[in-house]
């Protein structure tokens, strides 16, 4: 019998990584929120989940349910001049951080969600489309077509040497 | 080099968050996960005289105290399994009965207040274990005499195995349950913590 760890121990594992994919998504700002809305989420449900799920699969899914739910709050409350994107306000950001949540940031939607939630998230393009719609190959198709963006407007990272089944794995 | 690790390493980089801020969003999921009403168990650990003691509670009261030996771990996947698998490392909840330890290790404290959720001892366990604030602070009582007291004399064997399963010790004081031949006995958190306990309540 597999047991089922106790919620904390599920918030110690992944309470990083799930913060990254929404401060990918969303910036900074909203990011806290929908990382609150999701754990809370996820703790409400956390008794019914199988004892052998993939529960980071699980909580990236939640996370991007709730970052939709925080851009239409946001964009409710937004005013016409309002700046919606953010980039990272971090100390340690640097240069070269900045470019890349720039970057990011200037994706089409459905890329930057595919290279958030695979690179990211972790998860496999099988979970990915899941998330996204489509099937596994458009997802990996969107997430290698974002990720060749990213190489011609990230000054840090050199074109032409990528190798997308190291993510497979 | 650069393949998609290094973009990864990149990207995972570019959006991390302090240690302190990740603490930040913990502390804020406990308080809303409490106010929700779905924090089933909430727990902290503490240091004292006798080693880091794991403690926890349900909405009932105090559910679990742990010595180190029990290993806070195990203790842990026990309460999830047992209880319910919605369990935070929730200060909060244990405000008092950690306020009411630490008169106790001072000696300004002769016995505990708060609510206990006795759901984790049954039967005859439980009657022993019910039995055992009528030791006194300071007192001490064979297991023979509890087994009178838990209204079955022959069942001292019973009496040992309910202290040592005991799932709330220094507050359920199984600490002053010594052998008739006056040894110390045995005792969940190991006979040093015992004489460490037993000494302090000694102390006018």
């Amino acid at each position: 019998m597999i047991h089922k760890q106790p919620f904390e121990a599920v918030v110690a594992r992944h309470a990083a990584t799930v913060l990254r994919v929404c401060r990918a998504v969303l910036g900074p700002t909203d990011a806290d929120d929908a990382w609150s809305e999701t754990f809370l989420s996820a703790m409400q449900a956390f008794p019914d989940l199988p004892a052998d799920a993939n529960v980071e699969a699980w909580l990236v899914t939640i996370a991007h349910r709730k970052a939709i739910d925080v851009t239409r709050a946001t964009s409710r409350r937004a005013t016409p001049t309002a700046e919606l994107r953010e980039t990272t306000t971090e100390p340690g950001a640097d240069r070269r951080d900045l470019d890349l949540t720039a970057a990011l940031a200037q994706l089409p939607a459905k890329q930057k969600q595919a290279v958030v939630y695979h690179y990211l998230g972790g998860l496999p393009y099988r979970d990915v489309a899941a998330i996204l719609g489509g099937s596994p190959d458009s997802a990996r198709r969107a997430a290698a077509d974002g990720i060749a963006t990213l190489r011609l407007t990230y000054p840090g990272v050199k074109p032409g040497t990528e190798n997308f089944d190291e993510h497979e794995r | 080099m650069n393949t998609s690790d290094d973009l990864a390493r990149d990207l995972a980089q570019a959006y991390a968050s302090t240690p302190e801020h990740l603490r930040q969003l913990r502390d804020r999921l406990a308080g809303t996960a409490r106010a929700h009403g779905i924090l089933d168990v909430a727990y902290r650990t503490i240091d004292s005289p006798v080693g880091p003691l794991l403690l926890a509670a349900t909405d009932l009261g105090l559910v679990r105290v742990a010595y180190a030996t029990e290993d806070h771990d195990a203790v842990l996947q026990g309460l999830s399994d047992q209880i319910s698998p919605r369990l935070l490392n929730a200060p909060a909840r244990l405000d008092a009965i950690t306020h009411e330890l630490a008169e106790y290790f001072e000696g300004r404290r002769h016995r505990f207040d708060v609510a206990l959720d006795w759901r984790l001892s049954a039967g005859f366990r439980s009657t022993v274990l019910h039995r055992l604030p009528d030791i006194g602070y300071g007192q001490t009582a064979s297991y023979a005499a509890v087994a009178l007291l838990a209204g079955n004399p022959k069942a001292v064997r019973a009496v040992g195995s309910a202290c040592a399963s005991n799932p709330l010790p220094l507050v359920v004081p199984c600490h002053r349950v010594v052998r008739s031949d006056g040894a110390i006995g045995g005792y969940i958190g190991g006979t040093d913590a015992k004489r460490t306990l037993l000494a302090l309540e000694a102390t006018p």
